[in-house]
């Protein structure tokens, strides 16, 4: 992956340093304190998983990077701006996927989809023009739908169309609000490749919200975990899962009886298994944390 | 490219685009018949009566009243409608997701609801003149005069629907309360029937508000100039007609940039999730 962003780097010369700047923020709604001193970084070109329990804020801090809400403090830079005076240029280089959309019913989808790519037209930087609309309804699997009605589409259709319509300008930065809600496993697996195209070839910068850990896992670069107004954990799965806990499960049977021992170095312990007992080891499994006990033991030591 | 220029043609684009889709809907064409009909029924068993002191007949009046009367049923309805409808729906957010998308959204609205109002007038009239023979001698003046009278009503019909729809809770509140404020003035504002039968303050009220107007504006389009002797004062009064709908088109433009920037500047996801679950709440 660094690689290809290397290779592409010289498309983002727009993005000095930093993508995404969150430092001290603070959203209070009432005397709601739904935001207390919030702070991460996203580089150019990462994909960011945003998870957290519902009611962290996660939506919340989306909406106040894509400029649709004030925040109450802190300090809050996307792309260099401050989103909610970022003015219309700055927008176009934003894309926005927000949870719920039933709009523009009677439109067809390519009706639809085309006339949104329009307002893009006079933001287009050479090579970086608006992504062909008949490509994109293809790449997000609505071929077939393209000329329907946008309010026959299907739960799962619709919101395809709705990732469509939130990277049709070709975005420097994506807001994905939990995209792959209502997917069947087909259209997820769709749209992660869809993801991976982004980040690879357009070196789009994408933080989305989710709560499928499998999801966060395979798409993100790296997590944040938003609990009790704040950021409590910050990196990629894997060295989140080993912040958690270094140790893995080995199980194993010999003459018929199950074992199970923790270790922090289950090479070292299984090859002094086999040393010990050679072909006597059967039903061999190594297992380590997963991002889910990581994650369950993050929220769990916050809520405590 | 100017960008404001370019998403202002985009709004005239989606405009048109949305115009076909009402003319391309069962419900929507459902609505113009039913509407249509309604007001040709009217003017049927009025034929035979005539307005008091002239000898037209009391459908030539009332046909035109009832081309006033489109304009805030088409115009005002329109727009407080589909704002607050889109509102709850995400239209404008979408909108606000887009560079100027603003500009092509409100252009858009613009263009499909004047479209639309003065597709309904034109049904209405051809309609009417089949009923009312004696208004097809209008002469040029007489058209000019329509033009200028829904011109003057649509801009004084759309801000104010658009303030409207912009600060109303539901669309169901905002629906209901529009329906029955235009249904009241109806009543008291000469479109059925001279306004000179109704009580000196019931008058007055009327005249405060837009729609009395436009029918005047109207009738003295269409009328022979002797039938202004039906009117109070005698006369088409073209000087108070233009000064009030002014009045009113003034007010709307000054009241409507302000308040819709200040309801853009609100409109977020969460927002539009909690109308949502009321609205479902409400159905549930």
């Amino acid at each position: 992956m660094s690689t290809t962003r290397e290779l592409d780097g010289d498309l983002n010369v727009t993005n000095e340093g930093t993508a995404i700047e969150v430092s001290g923020l603070r959203m209070t709604y009432g005397d709601k304190e739904v935001l207390r001193g919030v702070d991460f970084a996203v580089a150019p070109g990462e994909v960011i998983a945003l998870l957290g329990p519902n009611g962290a804020g996660k939506t919340t801090t989306i909406e106040i990077l894509e400029g649709f809400r004030i925040p109450s403090g802190g300090r809050v830079r996307v792309l260099g701006a401050e989103p909610a005076r970022g003015g219309e240029a700055w927008r176009a280089r934003i894309g926005v996927v927000l949870q719920s959309w039933r709009d523009h019913g009677r439109w067809r989808v390519h009706q639809l989809l085309h006339h949104l790519s329009r307002y893009y037209v006079p933001y287009a930087k050479p090579g970086r023009l608006p992504l062909d609309t008949a490509d994109l309804i293809e790449a997000v699997g609505l071929g077939k739908h393209a000329g329907q009605r946008v309010s026959r589409l299907s739960g799962g259709q619709r919101r395809r169309l709705d990732v469509a319509i939130g990277i049709v300008g070709r975005p420097e930065v994506l807001f994905l609000d939990e995209p792959t809600a209502g997917f069947d496993p087909q259209a997820r697996r769709d749209f992660h490749d869809l993801v991976h195209r982004l980040s690879d070839l357009d070196d789009t910068t994408i933080l989305l919200t989710t709560h499928d850990l499998d999801e966060a896992e395979k798409l993100a670069d790296r997590i944040l975990i938003l609990a009790g107004g704040k950021i409590v954990a910050d990196g990629s799965p894997d060295s989140l899962t080993r912040q958690v806990s270094r140790d893995a499960q080995v199980r194993w049977s010999r003459d018929g009886e199950h074992f199970v021992h923790a270790t922090d170095d289950a090479t070292a312990f299984v090859r002094g298994l086999f040393e010990q007992h050679g072909s006597g080891i059967t039903d061999l499994e190594v297992r380590r944390a997963t991002l889910e006990d990581t994650y369950m033991a993050i929220v769990k030591r916050e809520e405590a | 490219m100017n960008p404001t220029l370019h998403a202002a043609r985009l709004g005239f684009a989606r405009g048109w685009m949305e115009f076909k889709h009402q003319v391309t809907s069962a419900q929507d064409i459902g609505f113009v018949v039913i509407t249509t009909a309604a007001f040709v029924v009217v003017l049927y068993f009025q034929r035979d009566a005539t307005l008091p002191g002239t000898d037209l007949s009391l459908a030539a009046a009332t046909l035109p009243g009832l081309l006033g009367l489109m304009i805030p049923i088409n115009a005002l309805m329109g727009a407080v409608g589909t704002l607050a409808v889109e509102r709850e729906d995400g239209t404008l957010l979408r909108a606000k997701a887009l560079p100027q998308g603003m500009v092509g959204y409100l252009v858009g609205k613009v263009v499909v609801l004047s479209i639309s109002t003065l597709a309904s007038l034109v049904v209405l009239l051809v309609a009417g003149l089949f009923l009312v023979p004696e208004l097809a001698g209008t002469g040029v003046g007489g058209w000019l005069t329509i033009a200028w009278i829904t011109v003057l009503g649509l801009l004084s019909a759309l801000p104010l629907g658009a303030v409207i729809g912009a600060v109303a809770g539901s669309p169901q509140a905002a629906g209901g309360l529009v329906m029955l404020t235009v249904g009241g003035l109806t009543a008291i504002s000469g479109v059925f029937y001279p306004i000179t039968a109704l009580a000196g303050w019931l008058q007055g009220l009327a005249h405060v508000f837009p729609l009395y107007w436009l029918g005047l504006g109207m009738r003295s389009a269409l009328l022979p100039d002797s039938a202004a002797a039906a009117e109070i004062g005698g006369s088409w009064r073209p000087v108070e007609t233009t000064l009030v709908l002014a009045a009113w088109a003034v007010a709307g433009l000054v009241l409507a940039p302000p308040i819709l920037r200040r309801m853009a500047r609100r409109e977020s996801g969460s927002l539009m999730e909690q109308r949502r679950h009321r609205a479902m709440q409400r159905i549930g």
